[in-house]
């Protein structure tokens, strides 16, 4: 787009002048206009130092609360490392399960289905994405969790030698690895669209050559797409992950959590919480003073998703333009 | 049988359909069969097993009769027609699950009451139905204009200036902030203002214009990159102003999509719970002033009925199965309305 500051109407011509070196009469309500638009993009600016700002503000006091104040923890610090752990390692098991699906899926709308197959498959992807996180968290509850009991049973019994899948399975399902499931489902439909949109973008004479050397459409898919939409589909896991540090309410729903603990094991009953949903849980039983601590929390995790978020940018911007 | 080599000759497919449906019936009846012993012989179990099965024996005789590239591409095919079945499982069975147990309570009594004085069964929704559209409404009031000037600025005005390309930077952070951190800032920009109790619908739509403000700004920009330079240019030769050719000519000509995208922004944040939860609470009756006390909302109410559900467990767990489906079907309607209203407002030539 090559739009400068001057209209095209008011070339400005050197020498003969008078009439187009003075104002037009639109120029005022033009530069009213253009000051309106811009002052709405400062908005966003001041938005964001005022999530920042009050965030910080509001934390403050944590700094200065007695020990004995937080739960099940010495320090402040002792109070947010748990959480972050848990927040971690539930989006980690969540991205390495939604990961090689998502892709699988973007690759069978993009080189597999027929078209009309692949359309309603991106509409149901769509529709996924808009499922609000609260039902998620219900059908977690009473429906994904009693479904995969005797998976983890199984799991535990077979290979529980395994640290991960320690032999205890708590009876309710509500443990690290539902709420990662939870968590799967949810951010598979980011993953897949994004990677959905760098596979199209595959230069079409790749796939071609490919094919003209008698390459199978596995082959075509490893030697052509797979290389070129590479740092796509790592941004979008990236943006995946974002999602899934902050998802709150599924969480709070399926995981039943163990304050302060520090722990890898996916079937127990006593499970790591994550940031979000401790926030939420804990909300409305603190007092005003303890309530900083979890603004504190909340702090960490807006970081975290920043520093996730902006790095998911940076990959996903080298290929795809978005 | 003859060994296929690669380029071997253009007929590389030896496997006919047929015989693909035959081995998918061959490992079904296996699967079926050692499932029986085992007793607990569930649907699942067996379909597993048969898909395990199919793809294993598929391998073995395309490697065969094909070769083994023919056949790492057939594990492939079906290994992805796979993920896409295993892809689609989790939503069908959600909305299947929300239906079947949501639409037992679902009645005029139901849609029309609240919570007031409900201790065990009975009660309603009024209350959560009207909440939600209030706060959804405002946080699209708000959201809408400050979405489409951002996203004018940044095609129009912006180009190249070191301020755009900083805002639209600042976009892609505000689109990954999480939704309980949006409730946490309303949260505390209303209590410092006016004490630590205080609750309103008004704060649960500015936490929810924090979410909503950046996927307006996307959609616009890209529906208004789209608007051919031409179209710009030819106005701009007719003397027009500049404001002008945009608010007449660009604005209108991206409007479809604008719309669209507006709606699909709706629907995202329509659902969301952490931020209300933080900032607006629930309430039992209805509350018409989003500026004053606590307003109650779909989402929160669905929440809630899970975690604090009283003396009569399952009575609330069924008003938040009715309440999930509500806000399910408010979801569907808004997706229907974008599609219905983009093919709509399509000028003809266009299509």
């Amino acid at each position: 787009m090559s739009m400068t500051e001057t209209p095209p109407v008011a070339t400005p011509d050197a020498d003969d002048g008078t009439f187009l070196s003075q104002e037009r009469p639109t120029a005022g309500q033009d530069r009213l206009f253009e000051g309106i638009t811009t002052g709405a993009g400062i908005l966003i600016l001041l938005t964001l130092a005022g999530v920042a700002f009050f965030l910080a503000q509001k934390s403050l006091p944590a700094l200065d609360l007695p020990a004995s104040s937080l739960p099940n923890a010495e320090s402040l610090s002792g109070y947010i490392l748990p959480l972050l752990f848990g927040t971690i390692w539930a989006s980690i098991i969540a991205l390495l399960l939604a990961m090689p699906l998502a892709v699988a899926v973007a690759l069978f709308m993009t080189h597999y289905a027929p078209p009309a197959l692949a359309r309603a498959l991106g509409w149901v992807i769509d529709l996924l994405a808009a499922v609000p996180s609260v039902v998620y968290g219900l059908w977690g509850i009473f429906v994904l969790a009693p479904f995969f009991v005797p998976v983890y049973r199984f799991l535990a019994d077979t290979v529980g030698w395994f640290p991960l899948f320690q032999p205890t399975v708590t009876p309710s399902g509500r443990n690290m690895a539902s709420a990662a499931l939870v968590l799967a489902v949810m951010i598979l439909p980011i993953i897949a669209s994004v990677s959905k949109e760098v596979f199209l973008q595959t230069p079409r004479l790749h796939e071609e050559a490919a094919m003209a050397l008698g390459a199978t459409r596995w082959e075509v898919i490893k030697t052509a797409v797979l290389p070129h939409g590479r740092s796509g589909v790592i941004g979008g896991a990236m943006l995946g992950l974002g999602r899934a540090l902050g998802e709150t309410m599924a969480i709070a729903l399926v995981l039943s959590p163990a304050p302060g603990l520090i722990g890898f094991a996916l079937f127990t009953s006593q499970n790591p919480s994550t940031i979000a949903a401790n926030i939420a849980l804990s909300f409305p039983n603190f007092g005003g003073q303890e309530r900083s601590a979890l603004f504190a929390t909340g702090l960490v995790l807006f970081i975290c998703t920043f520093l996730v978020n902006y790095i998911a940018r940076r990959i996903a911007g080298e290929t795809a333009g978005f | 049988m003859q060994k296929t080599t690669p380029g071997d000759s253009l007929e590389t497919s030896k496997l006919s359909p047929t015989m693909l449906v035959g081995i998918v019936a061959v490992a079904f009846v296996i699967a079926f069969v050692a499932a029986l012993p085992v007793g607990g012989a569930n649907v699942t179990m067996i379909l597993l097993l048969t898909g395990i099965l199919a793809v294993v024996a598929t391998y073995v005789i395309s490697r065969r009769v094909e070769g083994h590239r023919y056949a790492l591409d057939r594990i492939i095919t079906g290994l992805v027609a796979a993920s896409f079945v295993v892809a689609t499982i989790p939503l069908l069975s959600l909305v299947w699950t929300t239906v079947r147990r949501g639409l037992a309570g679902l009645d005029l009594a139901f849609l029309t009451g609240n919570m007031r004085n409900v201790v065990g069964e009975g009660g309603g929704i009024s209350q959560a139905i009207i909440g939600t559209l209030i706060i959804t409404g405002i946080a699209a009031v708000i959201s809408v204009p400050i979405g489409i000037l951002v996203a004018i600025y940044l095609v129009e005005y912006g180009q190249g200036q070191r301020l755009a390309k900083g805002i639209s930077w600042l976009v892609d952070v505000m689109t990954g902030i999480p939704s309980i951190v949006t409730g946490l800032f309303a949260l505390g920009l209303f209590t410092v203002f006016f004490g630590p109790g205080y609750r309103s619908g008004f704060a649960g739509s500015i936490a929810l214009s924090v979410l909503m403000i950046p996927v307006v700004v996307r959609t616009v920009e890209e529906m208004l990159r789209l608007v051919p330079m031409r179209l710009r240019e030819a106005s701009y030769g007719l003397g027009v102003p500049r404001w002008r050719t945009i608010v007449k000519i660009v604005l209108p000509t991206a409007l479809p999509g604008m719309v669209t995208g507006v709606i699909l922004a709706v629907a995202r944040v329509v659902g969301e719970t952490a931020p209300l939860l933080l900032a607006t609470g629930l309430s039992d009756e209805v509350n018409l002033n989003p500026f004053d006390g606590r307003m109650a909302s779909l989402p929160l109410f669905i929440y809630n009925s899970y975690i604090t559900p009283g003396i009569q467990v399952q009575a609330a767990y069924d008003r938040g199965w009715s309440a999930a489906l509500v806000l399910l079907v408010l979801v569907g309607l808004l997706f229907g309305l974008a599609r219905v209203l983009s093919a709509a407002l399509t000028p003809k030539g266009l299509k």
